[in-house]
């Protein structure tokens, strides 16, 4: 367990609510569900959410932290906004799903490995590079992430689309020394590392 | 006639060599013939899109959006900013929402941006090129300058999602959005029904849970197939890649004949106003489109 992670169980001791209404983003729209049942029938990969968005919304009122936080569905949500246009209360969902994977990912209760997790990490700190996002690198990056003998096989497995790309032009194996990048990159980091340093401290993660 | 002016937020997808940029070519013949002009936005930053969520928080987010917004909003005043890829919309305008309506977080933001001497005001709208084609230039506008109508053409209108919900076009329904159908028709080609309109390619997921997602495309494709489409077309560059791009992994693994073209609305648009296979993108198809190939002349 996280430090970070005993931290707020020490402060929040048993009102789970509230860890996510101040720590979540939007976590205050939460106690506004009305268990109606909509969202949980909106997700494209519903069939494989462990819990229903509907359920994860009932489970924090419950208080059961540990099981919210090392769930898999929120990383499940594809950011398809159905149930958001759906919802009769008008939570917005997605955000309270992205919100809390983000959540689970900083208190490091998010389980290791977890495939979109890694993806959304990898994608993160190739934006961070140069301030754009390098799709040559972020694919090398995506085949190779659990390893050298692995990121072969699944190169040669995406063969066929990546030579489909080249072939057509877009993807430029040039991309590999450094590609298309912002001028103020450094100033983008500053920038970037000052808006987590805000957020880590109000939301306590600092 | 005086050029209608806007600032551009290409993305990264749209980038020379990048996985969208026969969309960015098909923007060329387009914009002249309606007398659009795109002003790049200067040294723009990544939105951040939808995956951004698992390292960066609300704020970084905003900021990442935030000072693109900026840079538009100071090089290029009183224009409205367009992007073509819905994530970026999104992105944008939730930026804009979000940060009208709460005065802790524009302020928080603009400390952040005091990093790069920028600061947001607000007050610029962030729009999806396909508002601008149907507010600003409307359906009638768009056919006007139709030069060989699609006749005869079966066209899949693929919505999807980001380009449909949370905001969408004003006035659509978001269960069965009937704006691309209606461009497709403004240029002569017949939008085929198809149930498969406004369902989810999976997204960025297409990455991480590949199984999952390959099971919508081919959902999405096998649909096209049934209302006899001769291709699909869609607003959103993460859509056309993973529909397009991941047939050939579906019939590899299940043994189907998936080859159904994927391409943009502004291709066909290009080709039905006398583009070229060039103009048009075409040539930077995986899966190319025969038939929309021999009306351009390719
Ligand atoms: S649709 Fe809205 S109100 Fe209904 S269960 Fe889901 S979150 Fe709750
Ligand atoms: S946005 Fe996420 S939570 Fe909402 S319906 Fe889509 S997958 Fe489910």
């Amino acid at each position: 367990m996280s430090d970070l992670n005993t931290q707020a169980v020490a402060r929040y001791k048993n009102n789970f609510l509230r860890e996510v209404e101040e720590r979540v983003e939007e976590g205050n729209m939460v106690k506004m569900c009305m268990q109606c049942g909509v969202c949980a029938g909106s997700c494209p990969f519903g069939p494989h959410w462990q819990h229903s968005p509907q359920k994860i919304f009932m489970m924090i009122r419950a208080g059961k932290r540990e099981e919210v936080l090392s769930s898999d569905s929120m990383w499940m949500c594809t950011s398809c906004y159905n149930c958001i246009v759906r919802c009769p209360r008008k939570l917005p969902i997605t955000h309270i799903m992205h919100g809390l994977a983000n959540y689970a990912h900083r208190l490091n209760l998010a389980a290791k490995g977890q495939p979109t997790r890694d993806v959304a990490r990898l994608f993160w700190n190739n934006l961070m590079k140069t301030g754009r996002i390098n799709e040559l690198t972020f694919s090398l990056g995506l085949y190779f992430k659990d390893g050298f003998i692995q990121g072969i096989k699944n190169s040669l497995a995406m063969q066929a689309a990546g030579l489909g790309l080249l072939k057509a032009k877009r993807l430029n194996p040039m991309e590999i020394f450094g590609g298309h990048k912002c001028k103020e990159k450094s100033g983008i980091h500053r920038m970037i590392a000052k808006a987590r340093e805000i957020e880590d401290r109000r939301r306590g993660l600092a | 006639m005086a050029k209608k002016q806007y600032a551009f937020y290409p993305g990264c997808s749209s980038q020379k060599g990048a996985s969208a940029s026969n969309y960015i070519t098909s923007f060329g013949v387009m914009c002249e013939k309606l007398d659009i002009q795109l002003n790049e936005i200067p040294d723009w930053n990544c939105c951040g899109a939808s995956i951004g969520y698992g390292e960066g928080g609300e704020l970084p987010r905003m900021v990442l959006n935030a000072r693109n917004l900026a840079i538009a909003e100071k090089d290029l005043p009183g224009q409205d900013i367009v992007s073509g890829c819905p994530a970026c919309w999104l992105g944008l305008r939730e930026a804009v929402d979000r940060l009208h309506e709460h005065d802790r977080l524009k302020t928080e933001t603009n400390e952040a941006l005091k990093e790069v001497n920028l600061t947001y005001k607000g007050g610029s709208k962030a729009r999806h090129m396909t508002e601008v084609l149907i507010e600003d230039i409307g359906y009638a506008g768009i056919k006007a300058p139709v030069v060989k109508p699609l006749d005869g053409l079966k066209v899949a209108g693929y919505v999807g999602c980001q380009a449909n919900r949370p905001y969408g076009i004003a006035g659509e329904s978001f269960e069965n959005p009937l704006y691309l159908d209606k461009m497709i028709e403004a240029v002569g080609a017949e939008a085929v029904p198809y149930e498969q309109k406004a369902a989810c390619c999976g997204g960025a997921l297409a990455f991480s849970e590949p199984e999952k997602a390959q099971a919508q495309i081919r959902q999405i494709v096998e649909a096209a197939y049934d209302n006899a489409a001769d291709l699909i077309v869609t607003p959103c560059p993460l859509c056309q890649a993973n529909v397009e791009i991941y047939q050939a992994e579906i019939n590899k693994k299940h043994g189907t004949k998936l080859n159904m073209p994927v391409l943009y609305y502004s291709q066909l648009i290009t080709v039905a106003y006398g583009g070229s296979v060039k103009e048009a993108g075409l040539n930077g198809q995986v899966i190319r489109a025969a038939k929309l190939d021999k009306i351009a002349g390719g």
